[in-house]
């Protein structure tokens, strides 16, 4: 049980992976631990729990990664998708940090699939989570347990009193209860904002209100705003999110993996007038994945609708809800209260613009349209054969990039420059140092693990040293 | 294609569960249910109650899933696999009008065991001398002075036979009701009889099942394990007993170090420490991922083979007292009612699972030639 009057050696604000790699090593390393979840025992683990994979470098193939993925290659990938919006210092110490991140995990109970079926292929670079991202979170609280991290849940810290560079105490509540802790080294690894739809508003405005939070209700930023109001450096654009074009029918909070839609390449994608409004074929799906759910969010209503026709109904993975299904376009027009005569006109210009071409779904091909605005660039097949199919689209924001400025030792830094002598930071509440722009599957776990672990270790050697004064 | 409408809240369930499933695939590496959801994308009931077969109640994936409940889709596929797995049960039953002993099935199977032992206790009560009854038998034959060799063969024979016809009844209905496609070769049948002697899909990926919380455990895998194969002990025991006194005219009780004794020692042990095992197991578990309404059926069940499998154990160690003549009829009266019971009880899962382990080497065997 946790008691909460004597003072830990080290406190970990968050319950996901990040949190639960650093408590782990913390306590391995001798420290008592004190690991603080905001969520119910039921939805712990942050975003975590809707995890699949982290992405891991290797020289050659292991029991859980095909071929090899070395540092250069995995290098390149990273500069490409943020387009130079990260560190390299502290990229390439993650990128060579993550050769032994699935030992790591696999000696702490989490385990892997050999290999993968499915659309993406990423078996080569990224190692799967047997069972999920949920099964692994379960995997490292029963060894935080049995390690004797104690663990409160329903907890969430409020702030962080720091002075003279130096974190005095937590404020928390309990179960409703008000509590303090004191702790000799601090980890935050509390996630970022994307749980907290007013603090989005404040860059999104009402249009905020429309977005669809994927993953945990629980990451409200509280730590994050907390440690950059009292003069922590900040990193990552603050406006910015990593947002999806999810199935607009998915619930506001948590509905992970299922509500994604793969269908957009293989259809025509409408804003609530009726009217295509960008090129749903620029390039293979995973690398234009993400960049649907801000085309959404800047639509008007926060709304789209994409529709595919009977020819490309096998082509994409299931989703969670079914399509809307009608025999023509106008009746399809009319499920979703658009102007059936915009729609109806939209699609036959768009048929007439279809060249002839060969399809192939795997690769960009050539069928493309010719004199429309916006093209279709590939995988441009008319939109005629019923039933027609229409899902409905929102932005669903996966996470921010805000987060708080560290070091090479995951310890957080001030404004100035000088860090806090015995604070640390992990996860997504830092994840912007490295990851400042766009995304690379799996990154977002390796990054928690690599820095949970780092920021876990220094938390317990700074416990060890100020004790021994 | 349209699906066939579901019709119960299981099927509902089921299928609610199966459009969450296969958007998500997480679970995938668990067990057999999974790569055979991902060859679908439209689930009719009969792919459903294929599924609900399928699975071995491991409950790896309920505690890995991000939409169990208190998540609003409250998928909790363990529960919802098991309910439809009964309706099964029900549905496939032969003779159809029998089905219905399903339905308080707890009741049903108790009240057999108890009939089963009464009427051999009042029979052999009514039909024998007590001097005989209680008395002390060792020679050759002991065992028929308390019931007749013609009785105890032909009551064995009549309700055996007409249990392995209902059940071969069910399977080939249940088989006709969700198959389609060749008729299973030599590798698909190898392949399914290999899933079922190893439990391989009890196996939650490799590490075992899941019981009191999130830990995994290979005990239950263990423990059928031994009430499986001591079952089949006892039924080899049987079957050399027979021989020996038809083909070879030896008359039991055998001696301790003869091999129907040995077989049915072990095996009476193996069925006894499995069935404990499961009750404790039942007891102990989780109950968010179980299914409530079917513990009656479970429980009966398991209990009928504990207290044969006792019975038999106890009957070896006293035979050479005056309770032969009681215990005899009490464990005859247990393998009757087991007989008797036996298409009409939680013993059919391991047919339809059969079966639907068969169609699954079937189609994972066509799903490999394909791609």
């Amino acid at each position: 049980m946790a008691d909460l009057t004597r003072p830990y050696d080290v406190l970990v604000i968050g319950g996901g992976n990040a949190a639960l790699c650093a408590a782990i090593t913390a306590r391995e390393a001798g420290a008592r631990v004190l690991l603080v979840e905001h969520a119910p025992r039921a939805m712990r683990g942050g975003n975590s729990r809707h995890t699949r994979n982290l992405r891991a470098m290797h020289s050659a193939p292991t029991s859980v990664l095909t071929d090899a993925y070395a540092e250069a290659e995995y290098w390149d990938d990273l500069r490409r998708v943020t387009g130079g919006a990260t560190s390299e210092a502290l990229a390439r110490m993650t990128i060579r940090a993550s050769a032994e991140a699935t030992a790591w995990a696999e000696a702490r109970g989490v385990r892997f699939q050999p290999s993968l079926t499915g659309t993406l292929n990423l078996s080569r670079t990224n190692a799967f989570f047997l069972g999920g991202g949920k099964a692994l979170v379960n995997a490292y609280y029963r060894t935080a347990e049995r390690l004797g991290v104690d663990v409160l849940y329903d907890t969430e810290v409020q702030s962080l009193v720091v002075e003279d560079r130096r974190v005095r105490e937590a404020v928390l509540s309990s179960k409703g209860f008000p509590e303090r802790v004191r702790a000799t080294s601090v980890v935050a690894s509390s996630g970022g904002f994307q749980g907290n739809i007013e603090w989005l508003k404040e860059y999104w405005g009402e249009a905020a209100e429309n977005f669809l939070i994927r993953g945990t209700p629980y990451a409200r930023g509280r730590i994050l705003r907390n440690l950059l109001d009292q003069g922590a450096a900040s990193v990552g654009d603050p406006t910015q999110c990593h947002a999806v074009a999810i199935d607009a029918r998915a619930p506001r909070f948590d509905g992970g993996i299922v509500t994604r839609l793969d269908c957009i390449p293989f259809g025509i994608v409408v804003d609530r007038a009726g009217k295509r409004f960008y090129d749903e074929g620029e390039d293979l799906w995973p690398k234009r994945y993400a960049i649907w759910g801000r085309l959404v969010a800047q639509q008007p209503g926060q709304i789209a609708y994409c529709i595919v026709d009977a020819k490309a109904e096998r082509l994409f993975m299931p989703s969670v809800f079914p399509a809307i299904r009608a025999g023509s376009i106008g009746e399809l027009a009319r499920v979703f209260g658009l102007d059936a005569g915009t729609l109806e006109s939209t699609v036959k210009h768009f048929n007439a613009a279809v060249q002839p071409g060969r399809f192939d779904g795997h690769v960009l091909d050539d069928c493309a349209t010719a004199g429309l605005t916006p093209p279709k660039t590939h995988w441009a097949r008319a939109i005629d054969t019923p039933p027609f199919l229409g899902y409905p689209l929102r932005p669903g924001i996966t996470f921010t990039y805000l987060g708080v400025g560290v070091d090479e030792c995951a310890r957080v830094l001030m404004q100035d420059g000088r860090p806090v002598e015995n604070l640390w930071a992990a996860g997504e509440i830092m994840a912007g140092n490295i990851l400042g722009k766009g995304y690379l599957a799996g990154f977002g776990m390796t990054i928690g693990t690599v820095f949970g672990r780092i920021a876990g270790r220094e938390a317990a050697i700074y416990a060890r040293h100020t004790s021994h004064q | 294609m349209r699906v066939t409408l579901p019709i119960s809240d299981a099927m509902q369930d089921a299928s609610r569960a199966m459009q969450v499933c296969n958007a998500c695939r997480y679970c995938e590496g668990f067990c057999a249910v999974f790569p055979a959801m991902e060859l679908r994308r439209e689930f009719a009931s009969t792919d459903l109650t294929y599924l609900a077969n399928l699975c071995h109640n491991c409950r790896a994936c309920f505690y890995a899933c991000q939409y169990a409940p208190p998540h609003e889709f409250g998928i909790n596929l363990p529960r919802t696999l098991a309910d439809l797995r009964a309706e099964t049960w029900e549905e496939y039953a032969w003779p159809g009008f029998l089905a219905g002993l399903f339905r308080r099935n707890g009741t049903v199977v108790s009240l057999a065991t108890a009939l089963g032992i009464a009427l051999l206790l009042l029979l052999t009560g009514l039909l024998r001398d007590p001097a005989v009854l209680y008395g002390v038998h060792n020679a050759p034959g002991a065992f028929y002075l308390v019931i007749p060799s013609w009785a105890m063969i032909s009551v064995a024979a009549a309700t055996f036979s007409f249990s392995i016809v209902a059940l071969i009844a069910g399977a080939v209905r249940y088989w006709k009701g969700t198959a389609s496609g060749p008729f299973p070769g030599a590798r698909a049948w190898w392949r399914a009889l290999v899933d079922v002697a190893t439990l391989r899909n009890l196996g939650g990926g490799g590490d075992g099942c899941n019981e009191q919380d999130e830990g995994f455990s290979q005990a239950r895998r263990w423990l059928h394990h031994a009430l499986f194969y001591g079952f089949a002990l006892c039924f080899a025991s049987t079957t050399v007993a027979a021989f020996y006194e038809h083909g070879l005219g030896r008359l039991s009780p055998f001696p301790f170090a003869s091999l129907p004794v040995l077989l049915g020692t072990v095996g009476g042990l193996g069925m006894t420490v499995g069935t404990a095992g499961m009750l404790w197991f039942k007891i102990a578990a989780d109950p968010e991922p179980g299914a409530p309404h079917l513990l009656g059926t479970d429980f009966a069940f398991i209990l009928l083979i504990l207290l044969t499998a006792v019975t038999g154990l106890v009957l070896l160690v006293l035979r050479a007292t005056g309770a032969m003549g009681t215990l005899l009829a009490v464990h005859l009266g247990c393998v009757l009612a087991l007989f008797v019971v036996m298409p009409y009880s939680k013993f059919v899962h391991g047919i339809y699972r059969g079966a639907a382990l068969l169609r699954n080497a079937v189609e994972q065997e066509t799903a490999l030639r394909e791609s």
